[in-house]
């Protein structure tokens, strides 16, 4: 019956809504047709036709009420309600424009501020990679029992291909790889990604030109094949399609192009460099020693695509399984090592992934802080309304109705301010992604679409009912009788009781935002005032690519090379220390070596043997970056290819391997790259893993070893990586041009690339945590003046409902500042109890940001005392203003008044 | 508008239905056979006619359609829809059953 009943009357709803002007015209002739027929019939009765239009008239009773009676009929009551209610909404906005503009802008902040986050949000962590089927992707690592991720043997990962069951592709990739472009103008350095063969497949990409590489090409001494990122492409060789089969010169070899790569094509992860490579070139092909030995684990990781059906368990059994293989087949190699399965999606968001958490709780505060100031807004307002609403209950309105009415106001205003937030959301979302370009990954995928939209829409929404909620109930069940026998001033003490929850809950949302970016800047400014272990200021770092000719000369020929760069660099006036720099650089690349102590048994596995990082420099090393040396010496020109291996350690190796013992004069043995080296002093300790490196606990023992001791067959291996650091009089950056000079002079064909000052190197560390900072803080101060504004709203609304109580008290010898002391207290009462609600919940809150602290406590007792402080006296600085008013009422005007 | 058909709303659609069942026919047609079956009785001004059928319509009780009259002019006809015939039926009922007991209430108060 229902649905029947529908299948007639919605057509015709439809048609009364939109075809409206045609059901009009009808009606017309209908009513034209019956007055005709009525004054025939009176005509054939006798009257005289004016007479009997005249009574036909009289009869309908008034055409145009008729036929307004007739449009009632049409049923489309609700929405016609709406319009009505919108109508009245907007003219009621428009009859207050101030309280209009305060409550839109107050929402388009908080709206936008969460607009803005979310859509980053949206773009980092939501959003699915931009490949296809990006569940299925996977990135695996090796595991040892000291290490959560170690690079991959290469030798492993060929078995890992060979014998696995669970990934229809599987690729290794290095990215630490970088060439020196020739034959094509200047020789430039140019990034490199070293991949398998399945690397595209497993990500889903294809070429835009040409085809992937091929597995004749993915092994040693297969024809070198490269395929171009789209913008390498595009800068070096403009988009040209003859590419094809042409070559380019990379460290003297050349490589036939067979593919191009779509220019937004992305990889990117925090195990691989934010560049993204230029070139990609067969991983197989890489004649380097440490490919071929399973010891080694040189830079590698896999990607891996889930054949369709497996799920990430299966995989992890499977490649567990593979672990204990290996381990049974190498024991000396692979013993103890596990193999780690993460999710591409997880491993691009790991770093970010607490900082956004924290920041879209800090953001949602925001919003709620500006919810409840339009709320209180509305109360404040609404009372001046009870007389309407109580006339129209009178009348017979519905509760419903009243509610109806006020909600659409406030989903009105909250519509607009969401318009407004939308606009303030892309405008502030790309200026900071501007400013910070390279501190959040996947930054290319925050945009505004769909989700970001559906999400605006959907948080004004829910506003908007949050907002006018409260004064709905509030103001819809009047007590009709007292409201109108009252006159209309209608304000009742729960009114204000109402309003003084809302501030409370206000002022400890901001106690809570305060304190996160109290928190926040407590720890970057104890993490700058962090010793890194050695001086970044005045220093400059670079790497040097080297020509063929030099490369791939011997060592002894690369060691002289190397003296005479160093020399060379020297001689650059205001120049006043220069070292060689390789394998791990302070805050940058890692690199760890295994070794164990002579003279204390061998580890049976690699994976039990200890681990340091492992830093190849030249004598000025010390004092380029200022490391202090604790005991023994340093390196000196002294210990080269012909000299006894000697190497330095640091505190922590010494603290960690000898205890009390002296190490100076101990051995390390080695099984990789080194036999053995004397121990000949000791040095402070780094922090290769940033500023706040003991949070993260990954402070690992460190050793320097002359990058002239390196043997014969490494040091060839090694000159790809070749950097220098110099200390300069003056600021570093002035040097880059000066030091290109000295590289030319060295070898026209040499590159100066990765030109980087340390104190950059330090910054960067930080990004991360400066991007929270400043957002957070950003919040906080909108929290804060949201705040102000709210206690400042209640107590003046408050004060002004009691202007005619004042003017008694005055009337009856109350002082001027009895009067101001009880606004004030008034507002105190608020202030404080909402500032320790604040600080009890916050509490509790703040371990969730444990995580991305350093060096403050989560209830750091200084932060919390100076929020409250602050935040009281602004709260007593709003309310000083509305009390200052209340002193001055005069009894007489205040009393006649009412 | 009359104050009988105030009060008996729900018995003035039950009417209109009624002489719709019949046929189809225009406002006015309806208006006269109203007249003719209930005399004096039930008056219905031309005022509240339309409004009246013009709700009917928009329940999906009847429907409207633009014919060409006995004379050539146009006019809108209302007939009985298969919602409309099977309202009639209930609200006939119900006014049965109503009516029944009101005279029953009466007869007690008389005697």
């Amino acid at each position: 019956m229902r649905t029947a009943h529908w299948l007639y009357t919605i057509p015709l709803r439809l048609r009364s809504l939109f075809r409206r002007r045609d059901a009009d015209r009808e009606l017309d002739d209908e009513l034209r047709d019956h007055l005709e027929r009525k004054t025939e019939e009176y005509v054939a009765k006798g009257l005289p036709l004016k007479e009997a239009r005249r009574q036909a008239l009289i009869d309908l009773g008034g055409v145009e009420q008729v036929k307004e009676k007739c449009r009632d009929t049409r049923h489309v009551n609700s929405i016609q309600d709406l319009t009505h209610d919108l109508r009245y909404g907007l003219r009621m906005l428009r009859k207050s424009p101030s309280f209009t503009v305060v409550a839109v802008l107050t929402l388009a902040l908080g709206i936008g501020a969460n607009t803005s986050l979310f859509s980053v949000v949206n773009g980092v962590l939501l959003n699915p990679l931009p490949y296809p089927h990006p569940d299925q992707v996977v990135i695996a690592s090796n595991t040892s029992s000291t290490l959560p991720e170690t690079w991959i043997s290469y030798p492993d990962f060929l078995d890992w291909v060979r014998d696995n069951h669970s990934f229809s592709s599987l690729s290794a990739y290095e990215s630490l790889v970088s060439f020196n472009l020739l034959g094509q103008g200047e020789p430039e350095r140019v990034s490199a990604t070293e991949i398998s063969s399945a690397f595209f497949p497993a990500l889903g990409v294809t070429p835009v030109l040409g085809r992937n590489l091929s597995p004749a090409e993915d092994q040693l001494n297969g024809p070198p094949a490269v395929i171009l990122s789209g913008g390498f492409w595009k800068t070096k060789f403009g988009s040209s399609p003859d590419i094809l089969g042409k070559s380019i010169n990379l460290d003297g070899t050349d490589y036939t192009v067979v593919g191009v790569l779509p220019e937004n094509f992305y990889f990117c992860c925090e195990n691989i460099s934010f560049r993204l490579s230029d070139v990609y070139v067969p991983i197989g092909a890489d004649k380097n020693p440490w490919m071929r030995d399973r010891k080694f684990h040189p830079g590698i990781y896999a990607i891996g695509r889930l054949k369709p059906g497996v799920t990430l368990a299966q995989a992890r059994a499977d490649m567990d399984g593979m672990a204990s293989s290996l381990a049974a087949a190498y024991p000396d190699t692979d013993k103890d090592q596990g193999i780690r399965v993460t999710p591409l999606k997880q491993v691009v968001v790991r770093e970010i992934r607490p900082f956004l958490l924290v920041l879209l709780t800090a953001v949602g505060f925001v919003l709620l802080i500006a919810c409840v100031n339009v709320a209180n807004l509305l109360l404040a307002r609404s009372t001046g309304r009870v007389r309407e609403f109580a006339i129209r209950a009178a009348l017979g309105a519905s509760q419903g109705r009243v509610i109806r009415q006020l909600l659409t106001e406030s989903v009105l205003l909250a519509m607009a301010g969401g318009a407004l937030g939308l606009l303030l959301a892309s405008w502030g979302t790309r200026t900071a992604l501007s400013v910070l370009p390279s501190t959040l990954p996947r930054a290319s995928d925050v945009r505004m679409d769909p989700h970001v939209l559906l999400f605006t829409l959907v948080v004004s929404l829910l506003a908007g009912v949050l907002v006018g909620l409260a004064p709905a109930l509030k103001i819809s069940q009047p007590d009709l009788h007292e409201t109108l026998k009252e006159g209309g001033r209608g304000a009742s003490g729960a009114h204000y009781r109402t309003q003084s929850v809302f501030v409370v809950i206000e002022m400890a949302l901001t106690v809570v935002l305060l304190v996160g970016a109290g928190l926040t800047i407590r720890t970057l400014v104890s993490l700058s005032s962090v010793n890194p272990g050695f001086d970044p200021h005045h220093v400059l770092s670079f790497n040097v690519g080297f020509p063929p000719s030099v490369a791939s000369a011997d060592a002894t020929q690369i060691r002289a090379g190397f003296r005479q760069l160093t020399d060379k660099i020297a001689a650059v006036p205001g120049v006043q220390s220069v070292s060689l720099m390789n394998a791990a650089v302070p805050m940058g690349d890692r690199y760890d070596v295994n070794f164990w102590i002579n003279g204390q048994p061998k580890p049976a596995t690699d994976a039990n043997k200890p681990l340091t990082l492992w830093y190849l420099v030249g004598p000025d090393y010390l004092k380029v970056m200022k490391i202090p040396l604790l005991r023994g010496r340093f390196l000196t020109a002294q210990d080269d290819a012909n000299s006894p291996g000697v190497c330095v350690i640091d505190e922590d190796f010494a603290r960690k391997y000898f205890g009390n013992q002296d190490p100076i004069g101990k051995r390390l043995n080695f099984d990789l790259v080194y036999k053995q080296l004397e121990i000949v002093g000791v040095v402070g300790h780094v922090k290769q893993f940033g500023l706040d490196e003991n949070a993260r606990s990954l402070a690992r023992a460190q050793l320097y070893a002359s990058a002239l001791q390196l043997p014969d067959n490494l040091t060839q291996a090694w000159v790809p990586f070749t950097g220098y650091v110099i200390r300069t009089q003056g600021s570093p950056d002035a040097f880059a041009a000066s030091i290109r000079g000295a590289l030319r002079r060295f070898n026209s064909k040499a590159v100066m690339f990765h030109t980087e000052t340390m104190d950059s190197v330090v910054a960067r560390s930080l990004a991360s945590r400066r991007f929270a900072m400043i957002l957070l803080a950003v919040f906080a101060a909108l929290a804060l003046v949201l705040a102000s504004i709210g206690i400042y709203g209640v107590i003046s609304y408050v004060a002004g409902q009691r202007t005619r109580e004042i003017g008694i008290r005055l009337a009856l010898g109350a002082t001027r500042s009895d009067i101001l002391k009880m606004v004030l207290v008034d507002g105190t009462r608020l202030a404080v109890t909402g500032v320790a609600a604040g600080l009890v919940v916050v509490a509790g809150l703040t371990r969730l940001m444990a995580k991305i602290l350093y060096g403050v406590s989560a209830t750091d007792p200084l932060t919390f005392t100076v929020v409250a402080v602050i935040l009281t006296l602004v709260a007593l600085a709003a309310c000083y203003v509305p009390a200052r008013r209340a002193m001055r009422v005069d009894p007489m005007v205040a009393l006649r008044h009412e | 508008m009359s104050k009988p058909s105030d009060l008996v709303q729900g018995t003035l659609d039950m009417l209109l239905l009624k002489i719709l069942a019949l046929e189809p026919m225009n406002g006015f047609a309806v208006s006269q056979r109203l007249k003719q079956v209930s005399g004096d009785v039930l008056q219905m001004s031309d005022g509240s006619l339309y409004p009246a059928l013009h709700k009917l319509e928009q329940e999906g009780w009847i429907t409207a359609e633009w014919k060409t009259s006995e004379k050539g002019r146009r006019a809108k006809y209302y007939s009985l829809t298969r919602l409309g015939r099977r309202q009639l039926e209930r609200e006939a009922n119900s006014w049965g059953r109503l009516s029944s007991a009101i005279s029953r209430v009466v007869k007690l108060k008389g005697a």
